[in-house]
């Protein structure tokens, strides 16, 4: 099933969780929605499922309006942050609670709901733990469990609520798999929500990144890390530096006076003297050492660690009239140039980008560090 | 707004209609039939000498009630959440009886404990001093029904305040006495003092186990809800009447203050409900 | 009153912050002695003073007609009393609990009202409303209806009195219980009494039990409230904290205290069934702590529309 969401607007109070919201949602899909604390993801989720209302807009699954169609009746599966699992049933009646209360004349009976449970359970493969309570289970299990009760009344619509969040890093990692996999077998539409990039990146189809109750970029994963479309973006996924200066006729000037270097930046070819922010990865950059006519960013190499095949560096540009208030520049370079180089912590380098993206005018506000 | 959970319409409805029917109605007829004396009539029934001196009893002895229960209170409840002794269960059980134990009861068996050839009442007869029949038998009377007010308001707040600003406290040099004085004294003000207010505000309203013990003498152990009564069976409602307003609007800022408190607390332990 | 979600008391391991031995000791003799006094003597007189011309005038005591249509007359009034206020208690604690709205506050305060009203005064507010010369009073009495004086009386006057004791043993129970299951079990279809008896009920229904026993005990203790609306007229508007005045003050002790021994025992029974709820509820707790509910502030929904209006 498809979802259409339309203009959808909701504040609470004076602050606004949703601005005015439009996305699409293809039938079958996993869609991620990915964002810091704060963004909205969790009410669009909400909203989508019908635990509230939206101030403005519309919603509509397979393209009927379903706007004012009451939770119980819009078929949602919603996995609940802490899956809100009822404390006082077994593993197997909070599974069947969906069959149970079914009106009487669509109500499968005891020998049905208890095939159907099982099947569900050993779908999510935890059969064995049917007659447990919920504070007998592992995270993991509950997780699990939660999502065999979403799915018990078939609902057209799977949506999840942080499904990782309250999990230890391993579980989750297999628990992502595990999801992926099941939602290629049941192919339903499926939305969850994460401010975890990497979650979002490996498992979901397309994702969509908000930020202070906007969509900023909609976008297969591969898509949305390599072409971010707002410096929002390119800041909360992944690591970057940021360096600031003016954009003139489609080419922007950082770095110091005697020492500068010139960022292609296509998108503003008409600006002169725009104020201007260049954001460079940490692995973008060549590291050289430092002769005087080179062409980059001259800083001291403050601390250099090797992790695995890596080494991350910690340098500081200074900006006329000395160290203070010198800017922190994170660069990383594989560990086998590192030790081929023999860069010492203390030595002055030079610092090249190979690729930078710069937004300049409106289009530099916006960033922020995940 | 729509809600998500049905029902809300139906029981706030209901909540809001019963209220009205049994509390505020009622309460405000009271109001209304104030409002139909004069002022002069009214200022008499609520400043005479006898009322003015039941007013003395009732606030002096529901002050002084409340005073001694903040002590023992906290004491109380101290050494249930922190010491282990035989029979605490049992203890903590019964710290609720004032709350069940109906007030005439209290009162009848109080009086029979501390009359002059009660079991309590013949000791302190010896040294020459009454327990009963007088205001010191209203103030023992006040103590033992709002016993459980501070121990219950204390006690769970008690259990929550973190070990480890003890053991930071003690790390830091501080006796046990300075810990207590400045740690966990500092911790549990708002709740003792909600605890204070919840006995004095029942200790005013009380009459069931404060009569049989008082004695009842006009100007000297005659407590103010006595006095509606007996001007109510003398047929002299607007002096019953006005004196209960002037009850009720004490009872009411009480109830203010309280719920301020009570908002101080929860602020203080940074948790909601 | 929300003792039920109190933790029960945790054992602390000694060590630095525990007090010396001696400290320990005097102050567990003076807490001992202090509720020895104040509240296993008074118990204990009771027992005694009924019993002090022996166990055959205890039962006479208890036969006597004025006793017995006492006792039947507090058991008919805490009858109809108790399940008004269960139902009034189970509505306000759903609309206060589980939703947010303005003046909410203010209507939490107003449910304790009649706690910190004066019990006479509850009576009296009656007999202002329906009295000989009450409001409705000439109407009821062209009609022959008597209100004060009579049983409507007594149970309104008991009603006011308890008004409050199962709502404020449910809401905090409630709220602490946050609305996640209650969401889960509307997203997979229940309607709202499927979900109320499924999903909230069990979860609640030791802090509820609770409330409904200390309500009764509150409900056929009341004395003040319906001394003022009773009349006290022997064998009709008795209830038997009034019997057991009036048995009193005519110097009957031996069987005013026998009247009042059943009361105490009543006083008993609710507070080893609070010890039991207590426990079972706090079981409950457990779970919830370790399943916790969605955070407060995951939704701003929750903060923003709780300013109180009053």
């Amino acid at each position: 099933m498809s979802i259409e969401i339309r203009h959808i607007k909701k504040n609470f109070g004076d602050f606004k969780a949703l601005d005015d919201v439009s996305l699409d949602i293809d039938s079958g899909e996993l869609i991620a929605l990915l964002g810091p604390s704060g963004c909205g993801k969790t009410t669009l989720l909400r909203i989508i499922a019908g635990l509230e209302t939206a101030d403005q807009g519309t919603i509509a699954f397979s393209g009927e309006d379903a706007t004012h169609v009451h939770v119980r009746e819009r078929r949602v599966g919603f996995v609940f942050q802490h899956y809100a699992l009822f404390r006082h049933m077994t593993v197997f009646e909070n599974v069947a609670f969906g069959l149970r209360v079914k009106p009487r004349g669509t109500r499968p009976d005891d020998a049905q709901i208890a095939l159907k449970v099982h099947a569900l359970l050993n779908l999510v493969q935890l059969d064995w733990l049917a007659d447990r309570y919920p504070a007998q289970l592992s995270g993991g299990q509950r997780q699990r469990i939660a999502l065999a009760r979403a799915l018990a009344v078939e609902p057209k619509v799977l949506l999840l609520d942080e499904p990782f969040g309250a999990l230890d890093a391993k579980v989750r990692k297999e628990l992502r798999r595990w999801l992926r996999r099941l939602h290629d077998e049941l192919s339903v539409t499926t939305i969850f929500v994460t401010h975890d990039q990497e979650e979002a990146l490996e498992v979901s189809d397309r994702v969509v990144v908000m930020n202070h109750g906007a969509v900023e970029q909609v976008g297969a994963p591969q898509q949305v890390w390599e072409a971010p479309a707002t410096a929002f973006v390119y800041g909360f996924l992944g690591d970057v530096n940021q360096f600031k200066g003016q954009v003139s006729a489609g080419q922007m000037r950082i770095g110091s006076k005697k020492q500068q270097v010139f960022l292609p930046s296509p998108d503003y070819m008409q600006s002169d003297a725009l104020p201007a922010v260049a954001y460079v990865r940490p692995y973008d950059f060549d590291v050289r050492r430092y002769s005087p006519d080179d062409e980059g960013i001259v800083a001291h190499l403050e601390r250099a660690v090797v992790v695995g095949p890596i080494a991350r560096m910690e340098l500081r540009a200074p900006v006329e009239g000395g160290l203070a208030g010198a800017q922190l520049i994170e660069a990383q370079i594989p560990a086998s140039l590192f030790h081929q180089e023999a860069f010492t912590e203390g030595e002055t380098l030079v610092l090249a980008p190979r690729r930078a993206r710069v937004f300049a005018g409106a289009a530099q506000a916006g960033f922020a560090r995940p | 707004m729509r809600k998500v959970l049905p029902g809300f319409g139906i029981t706030l409805g209901f909540t809001l209609t019963y209220l009205s029917l049994i509390v505020l109605i009622p309460l405000s007829a009271l109001l209304f039939k104030t409002m139909s004396f004069t002022w002069e009539q009214f200022e008499a029934a609520v400043t005479s000498a006898r009322v003015v001196a039941s007013y003395r009893l009732t606030f002096g002895a529901s002050l002084l009630a409340a005073l001694v229960n903040v002590v023992f209170g906290l004491l109380v409840a101290w050494v249930l959440v922190r010491y282990e002794f035989f029979g605490k269960k049992l203890i903590d059980a019964l710290v609720d009886l004032p709350f069940a134990l109906p007030t005439a009861v209290a009162g009848i068996s109080l009086t029979a404990l501390l009359a002059s050839n009660g079991w309590v009442g013949q000791i302190f007869e010896s040294w020459g001093i009454q327990l009963a029949f007088n205001p010191t038998g209203v103030v023992i009377a006040l103590i033992f029904i709002g016993l459980p007010f501070v121990v219950r308001t204390v006690q769970p707040v008690l259990e929550d305040t973190e070990k480890e600003l003890e053991e930071a406290a003690a790390c830091l040099g501080a006796t046990r006495w300075q810990t207590f004085a400045r740690v966990i004294l500092p911790a549990i003000t708002p709740a003792l003092l909600t605890g204070f207010a919840l006995a004095f505000a029942r200790a005013i309203g009380e009459y069931g186990s404060v009569i049989f013990i008082a004695g009842n003498m006009p100007m000297v152990s005659e407590i103010t809800p006595l006095l509606i009564v007996s001007k109510l069976e003398q047929y002299d409602v607007p002096g019953a009447t006005s004196i209960a307003v002037v009850m009720l609007a004490i009872s009411f800022s009480l109830l203010l203050l309280i719920n301020a408190l009570q908002a101080w607390q929860r602020a203080r332990s940074g948790s909601p409900a | 009153m929300s003792a039920l979600i109190a933790p029960s008391a945790r054992s602390r391991s000694p060590g630095g912050t525990q007090e010396p031995k001696w400290v320990r000791v005097c102050l567990i003799a003076v807490a001992l002695a202090f509720i020895a006094l104040f509240l296993v003597l008074p118990l204990a007189a009771v027992l005694t003073e009924a019993l002090r011309n022996g166990v055959h005038a205890y039962r006479e005591a208890l036969r006597e007609p004025d006793a017995v249509s006492a006792i039947r007359l507090t058991v008919i009034t805490a009858l109809i009393a108790v399940p008004l206020n269960l139902v009034f208690g189970v509505a306000a604690a759903w609309a206060i609990a589980k939703y947010e709205f303005h003046g909410k506050a203010f209507l939490t305060t107003l449910v304790d009202l009649p706690f910190s009203v004066s019990p006479v005064v509850a009576g009296l507010i009656y007999v202002l409303l329906f009295g000989a010369q009450g409001w409705f009073g000439p109407w009821l009495q062209a009609h022959d209806i008597k209100i004060i004086f009579a049983v409507p009386g007594i149970v309104l006057a008991t009603v006011f009195v308890t008004f409050p004791f199962i709502a404020r043993e449910l809401i905090p129970l409630m709220q602490s219980q946050g609305n996640d299951e209650e969401q889960a079990a509307i997203v997979l279809g229940a309607t709202g009494w499927q979900t109320f008896w499924h999903v909230t009920l069990p979860n609640i229904k030791w802090g509820l039990f609770y409330g409904v026993i200390l309500c009764n005990a509150r409900a056929m203790g009341e004395f003040g409230a319906v001394s003022v609306v009773s009349g006290h007229i022997r064998g009709q508007t008795n209830t038997m904290p009034l019997h057991v005045e009036i048995l009193y003050n005519e110097y009957h002790s031996a069987a005013a205290f026998a009247v009042a021994s059943l009361l105490a025992l009543l006083a008993l029974v609710t507070l080893a069934i609070k010890s039991v709820a207590e426990w079972r509820q706090g079981k409950i707790l457990k779970a919830l702590g370790e399943l916790p509910p969605e955070r407060a502030g995951v939704y701003a929904a929750d903060a923003l529309t709780l300013q109180p209006a009053g």
